[in-house]
């Protein structure tokens, strides 16, 4: 019957609530571990980035364009990036894992000394600490979006079934139930009504003079 | 194995060059949008942009949020920086909680 079947959902639909609200709280927790560290990290990156870049600019303004672009025409180093992807909450975050083109991560200056000045090489040693932090900051960032992305989904969900499904199955059940009680309590009062007929029928109380009970 | 990208205008991102990244240098909107395509499709895992850069095409941000692979990252340019980074963060706190909660 209807009432069973939208009883059945309504249990399924209390259920889901819970556990949908279990994970949006959780997934606010671990969201907002990793937006403080976004921030500072980001912050730390962007401080670096400021300094490589002043003296990327001193080295510009000491050498001749063409001499730095021929510098850092070939590099030597070259970084790339492992992607796993990890599982949490159900949400698939990436993680970059940095490998290097060639074994020594200090190896970096790709041109001979007798060129270039120091700033440059302060230049290229800076821009290369900050890179393993940048990607760092990528992983966070990206993972920062994607569970943005899932709780706002997730409490959709939520309120979606806290205030909307479960309101209207537990109004329908309501309304079944009370017109099921209507159609029992009429039920019995037309019993009753027939029973007093065929007393009436039987033993003719009112040519008698009785009271019917 | 998934390279690194830097995308902006030519001083802002020269440097990242000598670390290895792929630089790719252009102020212009049409072309960094042309650039950011071809790169998500050939092994991309991490785009470095321009600040300056990314507000022209948010469009194009959007369009990878939602995807594991390539992040598209805003870093501060040499000139013009709008504090866009910082911004973005707080962004995804707002989206998540409604409010950006975290200063």
């Amino acid at each position: 019957m209807e009432l069973i079947n939208i009883k059945r959902k309504l249990a399924t639909a209390r259920r889901g609530h819970r556990l949908l609200k279990d994970k949006r709280d959780e997934l606010m927790r671990r969201f907002l571990i990793l937006v403080r560290e976004n921030k500072q990290i980001r912050r730390e990156v962007e401080k670096g980035l400021k300094e490589a870049q002043a003296h990327m600019a001193f080295a510009g303004a000491s050498l001749k364009e063409e001499i730095i672009n021929t510098a850092l025409m070939l590099p030597k180093q070259e970084i790339f990036v492992d992607v796993k992807q990890q599982n949490v909450m159900s949400v698939l975050l990436p993680e970059f894992d940095i490998k290097y083109k060639s074994g020594d991560e200090n190896d970096i200056y790709s041109y001979g000394y007798a060129f270039t000045s120091s700033d440059l090489d302060m230049a290229v040693k800076s821009y290369a600490d900050i890179a393993v932090k940048m990607v760092k900051l990528a992983e966070i960032e990206k993972a920062c979006s994607l569970m943005a992305g899932e709780i706002e989904k997730t409490r959709r969900r939520v309120n979606a079934l806290e205030y909307i499904m479960i309101p209207q199955y537990e109004d329908t059940i309501r309304f079944i139930t009370m017109k099921l009680d209507e159609n029992e309590r009429s039920a019995t009062t037309r019993l009753m009504k027939v029973k007093s007929m065929m007393l009436e029928k039987v033993h003719r109380y009112s040519e008698r003079g009785e009271q019917l009970d | 194995m998934y390279k690194i990208a830097a995308v902006g205008d030519r001083d802002s991102i020269t440097g990242f060059a000598s670390v290895g990244f792929s630089t790719f240098s252009t102020d212009d909107a049409v072309e960094a949008k042309k650039i950011i395509r071809s790169l998500a499709n050939s092994q991309y895992a991490v785009i470095f942009i321009t600040e300056k850069l990314l507000q022209l095409i948010p469009e194009e941000y959007d369009r990878y949020k939602e995807l594991p692979v390539p992040a598209i990252i805003p870093i501060p340019g040499v000139t013009e920086n709008t504090g866009f980074g910082l911004y973005n963060v707080g962004k995804f706190v707002e989206r998540a909680v409604g409010s950006d909660i975290i200063n």
